[in-house]
């Protein structure tokens, strides 16, 4: 097959293809790698193994996992829970809590431009007799904590609000979300497999009772997730949604993933040690980034409040180029669109379009993800390669033509099709 | 999404694109799709008043690649052709051309749309249309 063809300049030593769509997964950092090794081949134990050194050796290492996580959300080994991944975390805490509490009430509240592991999760409860109010965001995508306050009721058991959107990297007032829950009484779970390793979480001064974290968003291997699950004020009680041997406090059966616990917990304990430098290094890249497609392209839109949000995120609209057709001429650089024809539903993203903008704008939508392995000289490349084949397509864009000799594109009758 | 070499080339070296003087007589604009939709193109045809041959074709697309590489193609075919041969242009036939997978197929619809509005365009003007609608109710 042959490739798209760029006049921009490959500087030596710069290996392609770059991976700048760290949002939707990420490397497993060497270190993690190193730490995990033993536990496939030589220390396999089963944790639940309590006769034998090799299940002591295996609960020993689970137990370290636990506290590595448990410290990097400022909580104690006790209150974190393993899952296969922050899919199966959601679900658990959402369909538990929901199951457990069942009786003070059935209103949950949530937000639009939540994951689909929340808003799926949620979506099959309104079939089991909840309500679900799902909050809209403003035009930075955070929601309004007066809309949050006004939504609560007496039925009102659970509130599910992500700390960092994957979409456009919005930071909610996760904290403030917390205190109101508090003094409603109101649990609150967060979807913070964004957020972890890459802003400060502690679920004590935010107010958290239930947390989700993944292993590799945040350089650990996939498959291994945990939850955090509150044990005082309040003792949160969550209904086990899979049944057997009666692991990890009985919330969760199955025997533990004891390799991928390990990675979870060193990626934990080097996100903790390194989130200061690692956040003012990828602050410092997506704003290079952002200035450099800033200064040299018209018509662009950063999607999201950038006042609140995740260091290595930066969505931008390419206003009057369709994002397919701009991936296919970076296709040495690995990021993701919000275009229509680059998901499966062929629907522009619902999350842009919860910000109110339209469907021409969110099909104008990259995502740049970047994080712990990116380099300036691969910003650099991408800057340029971005701005090169945005050039190219406007030259092709009838919409870009007619907006310069000053044709407002709402005026027209278009056919829609 | 893999892309097929052709649409590849008419990608990297898309052919004919730009504009013709929409208020000629001579010249048919056809602008199909919606920015809402993520596609928008405009064909346009300047015809020979005489032998009503396209002389020229020039095209502009907001879209995916495969939406491009259509009506790069479709400029490229109708080049030549009368206008009535080039109504005979079938949206398979690109998708035939360009390898396009199902997901596609709407680009192509678009590219055959696009062609349509363009030479429909130029009838308008010309009243073509009418005089062609009179012959076959004549010949009857």
């Amino acid at each position: 097959m042959s490739t798209v063809a760029s006049s921009v300049e490959v500087p030596a030593g710069l290996h392609l293809p770059i991976y700048m769509d760290n949002h939707a997964t990420t490397a497993v950092d060497p270190r993690v790698l190193e730490a995990m090794m033993p536990y496939f081949t030589v220390k396999f134990g089963n944790a639940a193994s309590r006769n034998h050194s090799f299940g002591w050796e295996a609960e020993q290492a689970v137990e370290a996992a636990r506290e590595q996580i448990a410290r990097l959300i400022g909580t104690t080994a006790k209150e974190i829970i393993f899952t296969s991944g922050a899919t199966e975390s959601n679900n658990l805490a959402i369909k538990g809590i929901a199951e457990m509490y069942r009786e003070r009430g059935n209103h949950i509240i949530t937000q639009v431009t939540e994951h689909k592991a929340v808003l799926d999760t949620c979506k099959r409860l309104e079939k089991h007799g909840y309500r679900v109010t799902y909050l809209p965001v403003k035009a930075d995508g955070l929601i309004d904590l007066e809309d949050l306050k006004r939504a609560m009721d007496d039925k009102t058991i659970l509130v599910t609000i992500m700390a960092a959107n994957n979409e456009i990297g919005v930071l909610q007032p996760i904290a403030e979300i917390g205190k109101l829950c508090h003094e409603k009484n109101v649990l609150f779970h967060t979807d913070a497999v964004q957020a972890v390793g890459k802003v400060p979480i502690d679920v004590i001064a935010d107010n958290i009772d239930v947390l989700s974290l993944s292993g590799h968003k945040i350089y650990g291997p996939k498959g291994v997730g945990a939850l955090y699950v509150r044990r005082r004020n309040p003792r949160v009680q969550i209904a086990a949604q899979i049944d057997g041997g009666g692991h990890e406090r009985g919330m969760r059966s199955g025997t533990l993933n004891v390799p991928g616990i390990v990675g979870l917990g060193k990626a934990c304990e080097i996100a903790q040690q390194e989130m200061k430098a690692e956040a003012a290094h990828l602050t410092a890249l997506r704003d290079r980034l952002k200035n450099k497609l800033e200064s040299e392209l018209d018509y662009v839109h950063v999607n999201g409040s950038m006042e609140h949000h995740l260091p290595g995120n930066l969505n931008m609209s390419f206003v009057y180029v369709e994002g397919e057709s701009l991936l296919m001429g970076i296709n040495d650089i690995a990021v993701s669109s919000g275009s229509a024809c680059t998901s499966a539903t062929l629907e522009p993203s619902y999350v842009l379009k919860a910000l109110g903008l339209g469907d021409d704008v969110a099909h104008s939508s990259i995502r740049f993800g970047l994080g712990r392995f990116n380099t300036q000289v691969e910003v650099d490349y991408v800057a340029a390669k971005v701005i090169d084949v945005v050039k190219h397509l406007r030259q092709l864009s009838p919409l870009y033509e007619m907006v310069q000799d000053g044709i407002d594109l709402t005026k027209i009758q278009w056919a829609a099709h | 999404m893999a892309y097929s070499d052709r649409v590849i080339d008419h990608y990297n070296n898309p052919r004919n694109v730009g504009q013709l003087d929409k208020t000629s007589t001579e010249v048919g604009t056809g602008l199909v799709g919606a920015p809402e939709c993520g596609d928008v193109m405009r064909l346009q045809i300047r015809v020979n008043p005489e032998t009503q041959v396209i002389e020229e074709a020039r095209f502009k697309t907001f879209g995916c690649g495969s939406a491009i590489a259509s009506s790069s193609l479709a400029t490229e075919w109708i080049k030549g052709r009368t206008v009535d041969d080039a109504l005979g242009i079938k949206n398979t036939d690109i998708v035939k051309e360009l390898s396009l997978p199902p997901v596609k197929i709407h680009c192509s619809v678009l590219a055959e749309d696009a062609i349509r509005a363009a030479i429909g365009d130029w009838k308008k003007k010309n009243g073509v249309g009418e005089m062609a609608e009179t012959a076959t109710a004549t010949a009857r």
